[in-house]
């Protein structure tokens, strides 16, 4: 009787291995298209800030003792972040499912959460290269203080974890490119713009304070901000407190989704 | 000793499609086994149930006693799939795709000597730092194999893997193959291409609209529907309706008959002879496995 190769079945207790290498296969897969998925998201971020500092310093004056430039500069950090995180694990999901080759990590042992968590610290990790960029650039412009260093971390990594977990959302749920054009452009874009990036919720009239205050990215940009100047809209426990269990919810649904096999599986 | 695959009773509905109509299959380890049957016939179905890729309405289906459902780590763990589309990613290169593949099963840098061993195998070695999608069709249908063997799992299956690709490539694959088939591993294939099925596979399954029409080994199927297959030449003629029932097919003039024994050829001449029709040319072979197909499944 022919002597079967068992080498393969050695390692059948869950291995790390695995979600390791699919998360370095993520990480290397938007780090090889970086001109794309870094470099222009902090030209387009720098822009915004060329303009609107250019248009707006010295007419505007939102928190006390804070210029305008400076006050511009986490939240357009923070939108890059949540904005990139979201790109991240959407595009490769819907590109690995439209090109056919999720079925390479379909057909491993890999858990539904291993697969969660690769794809979710990816999207993090992307969020979080891109907005350090910006903040290294913009350092140039503006003389930025922190007066709260782990409240931006925090926000940083909770508002990117909540961006990447929607965006394995999208990339399951949508079958086509167009479907996905439509979270970017209907959901994400204009959640990101009315979030409060580029002025005080308090600008506003008291009904679309109401309703801006529906709006989660407002949590996100306005705890991260108050983590550089140590003032906001809303006090950053209630803001980290909506963010925190705005992911937890978020990562159940999706959770929920992968061990069903939710449009992965038949 | 273990089977390799263990199919009980496996029932698959795709809403009102009954799909798969209670497969019961056993293979065992180190078997070269055909799985043949015409498009539809439910092939692709069982592969994804055994895959994890779809889940069975109903039925057990196990890897080495690992239940491909509840135990689909361990399950997984010994496969290796070559699915039949050519999908690839088109971010990396051959030989990164492979670690990336052996990765996934759990295999770190110790496997870059097996990973070398596939590439060389499967004549893929200089173009182990071409990009994916710079690699031709042929090419990439090695690498899709490639992937498939990344983590040297001990069963092989094989969904469709020479389609569309060159006699060279065919033949270096089946060596490779064969290679793999001796050292242990179990080979499990679906083709088109029966004479494949018929010179490397041992046991033959054939699927028809669910169900697993015949099953037994490639000698005794042949042995089963032994025949002869009779070629007349006869040019444009209206064939007598007494022989009709023998007909396989025709084309061009070209008659050719299936029959069950040598008496029968005397019959068919004797007809052809009292109708007046001349025969052109005459050959006579033994029935293959297409025959045994054919008349099990029916002409597709």
């Amino acid at each position: 009787m022919p002597k079967v190769s068992r080498i393969g079945a050695y390692k059948i207790s869950p291995s790390w291995r695995g979600p390791w290498t699919l998360l370095k296969k993520e990480m290397l897969r938007f780090w090889r298209v970086g001109f794309q998925t870094v470099a222009a998201p902090v030209i387009t971020a720098l822009l915004y800030l060329l303009i609107f500092s250019h248009v707006l310093e010295g007419h505007v004056q939102v928190y006390k003792d804070v210029p305008y430039t400076a006050f511009l500069i986490p939240g357009l950090i923070m939108m890059s972040v949540l904005q990139n995180a979201f790109a991240n694990s959407s595009s490769s999901l819907i590109q690995s499912k439209v090109m056919g080759n999720l079925i390479f990590v379909l057909l491993t042992p890999l858990t539904y959460l291993q697969f969660f968590i690769a794809f979710l610290l990816a999207a993090i990790i992307r969020g979080l290269v891109v907005g350090l960029c910006i903040y290294l650039v913009a350092m140039w412009f503006v003389d930025l203080h922190v007066v709260h260093p782990w409240m931006i971390i925090a926000f940083a990594l909770l508002g990117s974890a909540f961006l990447g977990t929607f965006g394995i959302i999208a990339g399951i749920w949508a079958d086509r490119f167009d479907q996905m054009a439509v979270f970017q452009n209907f959901i994400i874009m204009p959640l990101s713009f009315l979030s409060g990036v580029f002025y005080s919720i308090h600008s506003l009239p008291p009904f679309w304070q109401k309703i801006s205050q529906l709006n989660p990215f407002f949590y996100m940009i306005d705890g991260f901000r108050f983590g550089f100047f140590g003032q906001g809209d809303i006090s950053p426990l209630i803001s980290l407190t909506i963010v925190g269990t705005s992911f937890l919810v978020l990562a159940l649904i999706t959770l929920k989704m992968l061990k069903s096999g939710y449009k992965l599986r038949a | 000793m273990t089977p390799a695959i263990k199919i009980n009773d496996t029932h698959k509905y795709f809403g009102n499609l009954h799909a798969l109509k209670g497969i019961n299959l056993t293979i065992e380890q180190g078997e070269f086994f055909a799985l043949l049957g015409p498009n539809g016939a439910g092939k692709s179905t069982l592969i994804s149930i055994l895959a994890g890729l779809i889940k069975p309405s109903s039925g057990d289906i196990s890897v080495m006693d690992f239940d491909v459902v509840k135990q689909y780590q361990q399950a997984r763990q010994l496969l290796g799939i070559v699915p039949q589309e050519l999908v690839f990613d088109p971010f990396f290169n051959v030989r990164e795709m492979l670690r990336f593949q052996a990765g996934y099963f759990g295999r770190g840098p110790e496997n870059d000597a097996w990973v070398d061993e596939i590439l060389e195998g499967l004549g893929l070695a200089d173009k182990a730092h071409t990009n994916m999608r710079k690699l031709s069709g042929g090419m990439k249908r090695r690498a899709l194999i490639a992937q498939a063997l990344a983590h040297k799992p001990p069963v092989i299956v094989l969904d469709e893997p020479t389609a569309g690709v060159d006699v060279e490539l065919r033949q270096m694959l089946w060596e490779f193959i064969k290679k793999l088939n001796r050292e242990g591993h179990t080979i499990i294939l679906t083709t088109h291409y029966l004479e494949e099925a018929e010179t490397l596979c041992s046991r033959v399954g054939m699927m028809k609209q669910g169900e697993i029409v015949a099953l037994d080994s490639t000698a005794n199927l042949l042995n089963k529907f032994a025949g002869k297959k009779l070629r007349l030449t006869l040019g444009s003629i209206v064939l007598p309706a007494a022989i009709q029932a023998l007909l396989r097919s025709h084309d061009k003039g070209v008659f050719t008959f299936a029959l069950s024994d040598m008496a029968q050829i005397e019959f068919v001449l004797s007809i052809l002879r009292s109708e007046n029709i001349k025969v052109i040319d005459m050959q006579l072979s033994e029935a293959d496995l297409e025959d045994v197909f054919l008349s099990l499944v029916g002409q597709q």
